[in-house]
């Protein structure tokens, strides 16, 4: 059975405070049955040096790909995944992770596209866990195993094609990474190795909000009337059309698309996964360079 | 994997066997051993200027490598929240602890995808692995040449 929402009243403005817990609710509720805590690490090895009591690991990179093709699992693998790490289908799963969640939004997004209907997030991630020194065990807890369904995976909803692309262009489109990706002066984050990409740039008409305008530094969310200003009053989009994000793989534009399906409530938000590591490299698509956003061709 | 570890020194040879005689989690609870062994360097031990940051490395990584008695001694920092990073550096530091300049220049500069850790660290970061030991060697050259 889900757990009753955290209560907390900063959360209540969201549009959906029911995505999100703060680390007090989760203290609280760390031992309430049906609740499934899950780490999710670019450091595919931060687990291990220890995590929230109860906590299991999900490894974006080896377990929600499919080492196959470059897409994500299927059904019967997901299905195998959660049943292996000892989620039920109708357990709260409660995501949490390094780098201000930005693999916790990912694997989020990516539990969503298979329907997993309460998934929340932590808000400020493992480093609030840490500060508030709430206390971090190396003991690998075990759930057992259960007898999650094969439910096939559903992209239509909140996955974008670079194929939808071309024809979205013109529509809100939101590049989430830093201004010197942005550019093309760079084609990965800064202090990060360049890799990724064929060409620099940015898809053209798309707009760029870094993703860490959402976040307050120590990790948390801006509040709901921050995040309503800068995407809504400032940037002008409409909290009724369709929205496209994206990043350099896909793991900090969900962050992006996090704040804006959850926490702000927009009808229709779609995170473009292959991002710039596709569209930088891939044949016949046009490019945008420097600052402006540019046309649609 | 590679089929010929090549021109392996004993040092790195034997951490290979560790890691390739391990099914694939235990390699990465193996790289957390070595995450945890990377030796602190006491604050003071080298001037600022001596240390190199891994440019590709995702995390702040700086190494420094000191010739004495014809033996080369490398020093690594890097931070806890980065135990993979941590890990790589560590393996360097134990693996190419004591060993002449030319074993370190002869050492090939594919080790780091001898692990059989592809499937399970992302190739990102295992090009930062690679980063460290080409700056490792270009020091050693550097120091061999003066």
């Amino acid at each position: 059975m889900p757990l009753a929402p955290d209560p907390t009243a900063d959360l209540a403005s969201y549009a959906h405070p029911e995505r999100l817990v703060t680390t007090a609710w989760l203290a609280e509720n760390i031992d309430t049955a049906g609740l499934a805590i899950v780490e999710s690490n670019e450091d595919i090895l931060l687990y291990d040096t220890g995590h929230i009591p109860g906590a299991i690991k999900v490894d974006w990179h080896t377990e929600l790909n499919d080492p196959v093709v470059r897409d994500y699992v299927d059904g019967e693998a997901f299905a195998a995944l959660m049943s292996r790490k000892g989620i039920s289908r109708d357990d709260t799963i409660v995501l949490y992770g390094d780098k201000s969640n930005w693999w916790a939004a990912y694997a989020l997004w990516v539990f969503t596209l298979f329907g997993h209907q309460d998934v929340r997030l932590l808000d400020g991630g493992r480093d609030a866990w840490i500060a508030q020194d709430r206390g971090l065990t190396r003991d690998i807890a075990t759930r057992g195993t259960t007898d999650y369904p094969v439910v096939e995976r559903n992209d239509s909803e909140i996955r974008a094609y670079k194929d939808e692309i071309l024809p979205h262009l013109g529509k809100p489109l939101i590049d989430v990474r830093s201004p010197e990706e942005y550019t093309g002066e760079r084609t990965h984050m800064p202090a990060y190795p360049e890799e990724g990409a064929l060409r620099g740039g940015h898809i053209p008409t798309a707009k760029s909000i870094p993703w860490a305008r959402a976040a307050n530094d120590n990790g948390t969310f801006k509040s709901h009337d921050e995040l309503r200003d800068l995407y809504v009053t400032q940037q002008g989009f409409d909290p009724g059309a369709e929205v496209i994000t994206y990043c350099r793989i896909g793991e900090r534009s969900s962050h992006t698309w996090f704040v804006m399906k959850y926490l702000l409530g927009f009808d229709s938000v779609k995170n473009y996964d292959g991002s710039w590591t596709e569209w930088g490299s891939a044949v016949r698509v046009p490019i945008q360079t420097g600052d402006t956003p540019g046309e649609a061709p | 994997m590679p089929e010929h570890p090549g021109n392996l020194p004993p040092t790195l040879a034997a951490i290979r066997e560790e890691f390739l005689e391990l099914d694939v989690p235990d390699r990465l609870q193996l790289l957390l051993e070595y995450s945890d062994s990377l030796p602190e360097v006491p604050e003071g031990t080298l001037d600022p200027e001596h240390w190199e940051r891994v440019e590709e490395c995702q995390s702040p990584v700086f190494i420094a490598v000191e010739t004495r008695d014809a033996q080369v001694h490398i020093l690594a920092t890097a931070p806890a929240e980065s135990p993979t990073t941590r890990g790589f550096a560590s393996i360097l530091v134990h693996g190419l602890h004591g060993l002449s300049a030319q074993e370190i220049l002869d050492t090939p500069p594919d080790f780091p995808l001898q692990l059989g850790l592809q499937n399970a660290v992302s190739m990102l970061r295992l090009r930062g692995m690679s980063g460290m030991l080409w700056r490792i060697k270009r020091q050693v050259q550097e120091a061999l040449a003066r």
